[in-house]
């Protein structure tokens, strides 16, 4: 698995194997945070940034646990790393938009336990990724994670001006939206020579 | 009546039962939505995976519940995830070595049992404040009840999906699987599908009242 191309990866990562729609990485946050575009879009971004940094740093981490043999250790190190990057984003934000750190919430920490930040982590350990294949896949889970989440967060923005039965409002319903739009994913299949 | 100290409160069957039904991690709080939704495309697949997640959060729930005078407030969080990749280790190691055809099956989803909100939630919302016990009674009813949660899905994704439960064919030769439902869209539709039930049973209750009263 560790010779594909860097836009192989990019692509599959963004759109065959989009991590919200088609890997189910990262629900919490896509069903938690996309009631609204505008707070949507920085999410995503901030996710990004973690995983790109979590990614850089599962890299190295896992050189040194080879070469010392602690391959299990490599749960925990790799969970640390992540809840630090998180810790540095989150000040970062409290820093220079507080109103975008208010309006993000409870939902900033738990990037920590936003399964595809650690996904990203642990796939590219698994599929022995070098270092540049390493870059291009975190890069492409975030911005695929982002995008997934503006979309479901225009069309819930959109669902919020139409008349839905009380009893299909709420998860039910953004549930069956996201299966719609991961059906509609499914249209990429083959694109990019993965699979 | 007095309100006891919460830490104080008897075990009692709601302790155990909280978890099953009542908040019920798949159907009412919606929790630990990742790994239920990818593993869940065959019923042995669910169960199996809802046992190993039982496992993690009971034992984790336990040790943290020991230690919870000892640990700082301020680093609880980060004790609690240390704790639980710890337990997750453990159990990624003994899948691998019981079975590797069930390792293969759930993949990286095992190790990804550090990040379900289920167990940290329960560290944060529960065990860090009970006995022992207590902790341990109330974790495996959550449990219980997330191995319920996912052996509803992964058996109506197995029964449409491929015409099967637990590998045994159940509507013979001339079934048309309904291939959908094991790709990933199916597990939103069926979740989806469970959660309407769900609300329509909780407000058809409601509805009678209002025709009464109306």
């Amino acid at each position: 698995m560790g010779n594909e191309s860097l836009s192989q990866i990019f692509i599959g990562t963004l759109l065959t194997n989009n991590f919200v729609l088609a890997m189910f990485l990262g629900l919490c946050p896509f069903l938690g945070v996309s009631g609204r575009l505008n707070t949507a879009f920085p999410m995503g971004v901030a996710t990004t940034f973690v995983m790109l940094v979590a990614s850089l740093c599962a890299y190295g981490l896992n050189l040194l646990l080879g070469y010392f043999h602690l391959e299990f250790l490599r749960l925990i190190s790799y969970i640390v790393v992540i809840a630090s990057s998180v810790q540095l984003v989150e000040m970062v934000l409290k820093k220079y938009s507080p109103a975008l750190f208010r309006a993000l919430g409870i939902y900033l920490p738990l990037i920590t336990t936003n399964c595809a930040v650690l996904g990203v982590a642990l796939f590219q350990t698994a599929r022995e990724y070098n270092f540049s294949q390493s870059l291009v896949f975190s890069f492409g889970g975030g911005a695929g994670f982002t995008l997934a989440l503006v979309l479901m967060a225009s069309l819930r923005e959109r669902l919020q001006l139409a008349n839905v039965p009380t009893l299909v409002q709420g998860t039910a319903m953004s549930l069956i939206l996201a299966g719609i739009l991961s059906l509609s994913f499914m249209g990429f299949a083959g694109l990019g020579g993965g699979e | 009546m007095s309100l006891p100290i919460k830490a104080d409160e008897p075990i009692t069957m709601d302790t155990f039962m909280e978890g099953v039904w009542r908040q019920n991690p798949v159907f009412v709080m919606v929790l630990g939505m990742c790994p239920t939704l990818a593993v869940t495309v065959s019923a042995v697949n669910a169960l199996s995976m809802g046992v190993a997640t039982t496992f993690v959060l009971v034992c984790s729930c336990f040790l943290v519940s020991l230690m919870r005078k000892l640990i700082p407030k301020e680093v609880r969080i980060a004790t609690y995830i240390v704790i639980i990749a710890t337990f997750v280790t453990l159990v990624d190691y003994l899948i691998q070595a019981v079975s590797l055809a069930l390792y293969d099956a759930l993949g990286a989803f095992i190790q990804l049992i550090v990040v379900n909100c289920i167990i940290l939630g329960r560290a944060e919302a529960h065990a860090s404040k009970n006995p022992p016990f207590k902790a341990v009674i109330n974790a495996l009813g959550m449990g219980i009840g997330f191995i319920i949660g996912l052996f509803a899905l992964g058996g109506v994704r197995e029964i449409l999906g491929a015409g099967k439960l637990f590998g045994v064919s159940l509507f013979g030769p001339d079934f048309q699987p309904w291939v959908v439902m094991v790709l990933p869209p199916g597990g939103f539709f069926v979740l989806g599908g469970w959660l309407l039930l769900f609300a329509w049973l909780r407000n058809k209750p409601a509805k009678a009242e209002e025709h009464t009263h109306g």
